[in-house]
């Protein structure tokens, strides 16, 4: 048998928080995504839902197997289960993580490409949004002109939420962090000319826009799917271990 | 035709259904599942005096659909878009026979777009012209995720989908509308990005791609491939009720279509039932960008008429008043597009 869990409601939350949503680029537990917790005498069980029985399944698929790895990184949890519900592939997406069957031993044949792709696109995507926020605000603080944004680099930017998530997205996608690097880079880091600069943004406002209207849209259906309003951060935490250990 | 201060609009709505998701007609859980992510998304986004109960929703039939479309909706001629989903649906979702019927009897009034899937290879390419000819076939509406045994999707530039799209040319089916919108079920094949109608409407400038739903939630990769392609349009369906619950969303959507594709091809569309047309319509009339969102201009009297129903009119060879014929850039897929984009870069 396995050990008990004897780890804390808030390690697996906090577990939890580092999985993002691949297309809103949002912690699933923010979301509302984290329907339930259970602690059993062998481990816990984590229940995860979505705002539609139809959303892509590569998607479930990956947030479901990114909260699976981010709990087993958890001390002395036990065995881990997580189960997606109310989801039209629920059965197929559940069996796969129990049997660590991975996304092509899941779908089979339907599953052409790895995950891998996916998930690179949507990291790119997130750093293409924080990098437009970064400078949308640099503009409005300093009014800088169009033609000097390309000139622009990290150590310009002020310290704060908005600098730490660009960074953090940048590692994300493995582009350097050194603080004399540009803002406004190519997807593959690469520095604009001030002549590429504005279209690159302007393109990098739509990503934003799209992203940000996603996650409105994500939050208003999960409100009008589940009785409880989506409420979020507040996932039902259930203790039926039998034999308690102090934590 | 819709009148406000003055203003007469010719309002096309490029996007409508007669769907029967009851009980009776469902084949498998999905079919529950599907209808109920309907209705989610009609709770969702309606103002609360537009909520029908779920009974209703799930089949209205066609009076009432005469009735809110064109009685209280405003609409002067409407669009149909089949969506069959027949894996989850014994008779399909949306009910062919039934809105094809009533296109005959008003045939001023509606338009019907019938549905294929190229993985019927050779017998649904026969089935294609028999339809054609039966329904005087304009467009049709393409579900490039829908289920067909073990494959949950296609894409438009694989062969059998190009030998479609090259019959459809034969056939006159000028319109080619896809489904590349908020996801729904499918895989890694699925339509979460609209690359390949990038490659068909390069390879095919005959056709017009209506992409429905501007490709939200992905409304950056639509921009983009509209942007280089002078025969992709946008369809506003789903895109039009965030008028009311996200105004400013709705606001951003609207600058980002106009500054890349431009008023020219734009189609309103109000996906009814999901939404009907008659609160979109005047909501639209009466919008406005938000003053503090100085990165858009205002838009204007007849950039709505365009988007309502003058685009999609020549889109369809719809006979219009005579006192909108003179605007002939309407729909027109010769129309530069992303002015703005070009100015931007040449700063």
């Amino acid at each position: 048998m396995t050990a008990p869990a004897v780890c804390k409601a808030d390690d697996i939350i906090a577990a939890l928080s580092t999985v993002s949503d691949p297309e809103l680029d949002e912690p699933i537990t923010e979301l509302g995504f984290v329907r339930s917790i259970t602690f059993d005498d062998h481990g816990v069980i984590v229940h995860l839902r979505l705002p539609t029985a139809f959303c892509s399944p590569n998607f479930a698929y990956l947030m479901a197997s990114d909260a699976q790895d981010a709990l087993r990184m958890v001390d002395n949890i036990g065995s881990v289960d997580v189960l997606l519900d109310d989801h039209h592939d629920s059965q197929k997406i559940n069996a796969g993580l129990a049997a660590n069957a991975g996304y092509r031993g899941t779908f089979g044949e339907e599953a052409e490409e790895s995950l891998a792709e996916l998930r690179r696109t949507f990291l790119r995507k997130a750093h293409t949004a924080a990098m437009e926020r970064c400078v949308e605000a640099q503009v409005k603080r300093t009014g800088m002109r169009l033609d000097e944004i390309h000139r622009l680099t990290l150590r310009d930017l002020p310290a704060g939420k908005q600098k730490t998530a660009l960074l953090r997205r940048r590692v994300d996608i493995g582009l350097s962090i050194c603080p004399s690097s540009r803002v406004v880079v190519d997807d593959a880091g690469r520095p604009l000319s001030p002549e590429a600069v504005p279209t690159r943004l302007r393109c990098a406002k739509s990503v934003r826009i799209s992203m940000e209207g996603n996650a409105h849209f994500c939050r208003g259906l999960l409100a009008t799917r589940y009785s409880d309003g989506g409420n979020t951060n507040t996932p039902q935490i259930l203790d039926i271990r039998t034999t308690r250990r102090p934590a | 035709m819709y009148e406000k201060d003055g203003e007469k609009y010719f309002i096309v709505d490029g996007h409508v259904h007669i769907w029967d998701g009851r009980k009776s007609n469902q084949r498998n859980i999905h079919g529950q599942q599907f209808i109920d992510c309907f209705y989610d998304y009609h709770q969702n986004l309606s103002p609360e005096e537009y909520v029908w109960d779920f009974d209703s929703y799930a089949y209205y039939g066609s009076e009432r659909f005469m009735k809110d479309v064109f009685v209280d909706g405003h609409v002067d001629h409407a669009i149909f878009q089949a969506t069959l989903l027949s894996e989850f649906y014994h008779n399909g979702f949306g009910q062919t026979e039934e809105a094809f019927g009533l296109t005959q009897e008003h045939p001023d009034k509606l338009t019907y777009n019938h549905a294929y899937d190229p993985r019927h290879g050779e017998k649904g390419l026969e089935q294609l012209r028999r339809d054609a000819e039966r329904m005087n076939l304009k467009g049709v509406k393409l579900y490039t995720a829908e289920w067909f045994g073990s494959s949950r999707g296609y894409k438009l530039d694989e062969t059998w989908s190009r030998r479609y799209l090259e019959e459809c040319i034969k056939l006159g089916i000028t319109n080619i509308h896809v489904h590349k919108g908020p996801t729904i079920r499918p895989l890694d094949r699925d339509s979460f990005d609209v690359a390949d109608v990038d490659k068909v409407a390069t390879d095919y400038l005959e056709l017009r791609f209506i992409v429905e739903h501007v490709g939200l939630p992905r409304l950056e990769d639509f921009c983009w491939i509209a942007t280089q392609e002078s025969n992709v349009y946008g369809g506003l369906a789903v895109a039009m009720p965030f008028i009311h619950s996200r105004p400013r969303y709705f606001a951003q959507i609207m600058g980002e279509l106009l500054y890349w594709i431009g008023e020219d091809k734009i189609l309103f569309g109000s996906d009814y039932a999901l939404w009907t047309p008659k609160w979109l319509i005047e909501k639209f009339v009466d919008f406005q960008i938000p003053e503090d969102m100085t990165e858009y201009p205002p838009i204007t009297a007849e950039q709505k008429k365009k988007i309502l129903g003058l685009n999609a009119a020549a889109l369809y060879d719809l006979e219009i008043p005579a006192e909108f014929a003179t605007r002939e850039t309407a729909g027109h897929d010769r129309v530069e597009v992303a002015a703005g984009a070009r100015e931007a870069a040449s700063l």
